[in-house]
């Protein structure tokens, strides 16, 4: 029998039994279309997450003590001030250098407080990280060396303790030492769920004089390209421990943290698929159970069909088409249902949805195979059915 | 002598029943010549449905060997069976068996869909066939349309669409009024006549048996009496 005669046979036996074929999908939709939404929201937070990293700056190798090892213990920074100079001179570019020691504080104007993470840094940060201020300007070199008492703001303290009002030239008072506004920085929103427009600058020679302290916790250092990022990475961390011959430094670059981060999001889109990809199991039980509640009924048909001269292979072909067929229809609804609803969830919830090509080609497939794999056991017992004992049944 | 159309030979079938071997068929030898008009008779448990299953090759025999024009069936595979019973054997039903919400045309054309037949030729053929039983102006009718005695022309029609060498016909009348199953035997006899197609009637129904030209009655699985009126198809 051709597969066109075969296939509208099993369209024929479909459309007899319509709400019963829409019941058997039912499993196979709802499957699908939990993996299509499930690995969309799985890709959106990727690659949101992705492009926040990307946000810090690229090229950019961040070098702090210790070793980069999950569950190791923090360690106490040896890294000084002069080493800023120190790696600006190795790299042969003093001004591709940024640092930092930071410290959690509370920013007062007048009875309007907030807490806000204040970091000491150099001048060269807007050059390291691409971070433009929106008004004013920027800590200068003669600021870090002169130790003065000047901020630049993020947008959301400059908000919450200015509001309207504009703070350039203003006092704002740090762990209660009073700093000028030099500038506010533009707008950059979150990355990790923490705002990075609630920090504060502040010479970092003023900083360690607040906080208390002479180290500084961590460098960032600019490669002029994105293949000098690797050898930078190497030169820069085989210059501390030639000044520090017991000391471990860690340099983690921005391809680095995406890959980690890509992996652990990756493998949590896979335990989503696996577990929107359970149902799609249970769907396929559906699809056997009703085949063959199908194959039961129609011993009669199937009986005629043979004594008629329809060889085994040619019933288990139709049983085995129409419950592709089955799941497959179901899969096209599904894989619609789900793209649909990732749009919404993308238009109305904050949940990032992002549709990778492969899932809905995947959930497709998939369900194909789930209606081979789930038909074959009950098109092949119709197949086997003796025609006497088919025809005798009533 | 002519190669018989089916030949019966030496056939037993033995059915396992609890652990009790049923004898259904005992020995039976019988042929039939091409185009010949018989009938099969018994009460029913005689083993006349029996050995219609074996003539029709829808079952196999415990011994003996069923040849079809001559050529033995006892080692064809289940694929090679069907299509020879797809070539060569007929089948009318006493309940029609007709595949519902398909028409009549779509049904009397199914014999042909296994036998690679294209569409085109299947539904020209199907025609033919339904004109020759008089049924052209139901083609596109659904069983559930047509009368009983419509019904089983059509199962007529589809038994001889695909111009098998035998036509077996079980109980043909059997859920027909008188009047109707009369019709159904005359147009049965008149495409035997008509045609080059052998025709077996098993029925318990004697007036029915009467009709043929030769009348086979089987009691308790072995043959009972035979009146063949063609010496070349006599019983061994």
């Amino acid at each position: 029998m051709r597969w066109a005669e075969a296939l509208r046979v099993a369209v024929d036996a479909l459309r007899a039994n319509r709400l019963r074929s829409l019941l058997t999908m039912l499993g196979v939709i709802i499957g699908v279309a939990a993996v299509v939404v499930l690995v969309a929201i799985g890709s959106g937070a990727k690659q949101e997450v992705e492009s926040q990293v990307e946000g810090l700056g690229s090229n950019i190798i961040f070098v702090f003590p210790g070793s980069v090892e999950f569950g190791a213990a923090p360690s106490i920074s040896r890294l000084q001030l002069d080493d800023v100079e120190y790696v600006g001179r190795v790299i042969g570019n003093p001004d591709a250098v940024a640092t930092t020691v930071s410290s959690g504080e509370t920013v007062t104007v007048g009875s309007t407080e907030v807490f806000s993470t204040i970091a000491g840094t150099n001048e060269n940060v807007p050059n390291v990280f691409d971070r433009e201020v929106a008004r004013g300007e920027y800590l200068t070199e003669t600021d870090v060396d002169t130790r003065r008492r000047v901020a630049v703001l993020g947008s959301a303290v400059a908000d919450d303790l200015f509001g309207d009002i504009e703070p350039l030239g203003r006092q704002v008072t740090i762990a209660g030492v009073r700093f000028r506004v030099l500038g506010v920085f533009e707008e950059v929103g979150s990355a990790f769920g923490v705002s990075r427009d609630d920090e504060v600058h502040i010479p970092v020679t003023t900083a360690q004089q607040l906080f208390g302290v002479d180290r500084i916790d961590a460098l960032a250092v600019k490669a002029p390209t994105i293949d000098d990022v690797e050898p930078t990475r190497k030169d820069v961390l085989a210059a501390l421990r030639e000044r520090y011959p017991d000391e471990e430094f860690s340099g983690v670059t921005q391809s680095q943290i995406l890959g980690t981060l890509g992996d652990i999001l990756g493998l949590l889109t896979l335990v989503l698929a696996a577990i929107a990809a359970i149902s799609l199991l249970v769907g396929g039980v559906g699809v056997s159970n009703i085949m063959l509640v199908s194959v039961r009924e129609r011993t009669r048909e199937i009986g005629l069909r043979k004594a008629l001269g329809a060889r085994r292979r040619d019933i288990t072909t139709q049983f085995l088409i129409e419950a592709v067929l089955l799941t497959t229809i179901g899969g096209v609804i599904g894989m619609a249902l789900g793209i649909g609803a990732a749009l919404l969830a993308n238009a109305l919830t904050p949940l990032p949805a992002l549709i990778a090509w492969w899932s809905p080609v995947l959930a497709f497939s998939v369900s194909v195979g789930v209606g081979v794999f789930f038909g074959v056991f009950p098109a092949r017992r119709a197949g086997r059915l003796e025609p006497v004992e088919a025809l005798r049944t009533e | 002598m002519t190669t018989p159309a089916i030949e019966a030979l030496d056939v037993s079938r033995t059915y396992s029943l609890g652990g009790v071997d049923v004898h259904a068929l005992s020995g039976i030898t019988l042929r039939i010549a091409p185009g010949e008009y018989a009938s099969i008779v018994g009460p029913s448990g005689s083993g006349k449905s029996t050995l219609m299953h074996l003539l029709g090759l829808l079952d196999r025999p415990s011994s003996g060997a069923i040849l079809v024009g001559g050529r033995d069936a006892t080692s064809l595979t289940d694929s090679e069976l069907a299509a020879l019973r797809n070539r060569t054997i007929g089948f009318v039903f006493q309940a029609f068996q007709l595949l519902p919400r398909t028409t009549a045309l779509e049904n009397v054309a199914l014999p042909l869909l296994y036998r690679g037949v294209g569409r085109g030729e299947r539904r020209r053929r199907a025609a033919d066939a339904l004109a020759a039983v008089g049924l052209s102006a139901r083609l596109a009718h659904k069983p559930s349309e047509l009368s009983g005695g419509e019904q089983q022309r059509v199962a007529i029609a589809r038994a001889l669409v695909g111009e098998p060498a035998l036509l077996l016909a079980d109980e043909p009348t059997g859920n027909l009024d008188t009047r109707t199953g009369h019709e159904v035997m005359e147009t049965l006899e008149r495409l035997n006549g008509e045609r080059d197609v052998a025709v077996v009637i098993v029925t318990h129904d004697r007036e029915i048996a009467s009709r043929a030209q030769r009348q086979i009655r089987i009691r308790d699985g072995r043959i009972e009496s035979d009146n063949p009126d063609d010496a070349a198809t006599a019983t061994a």
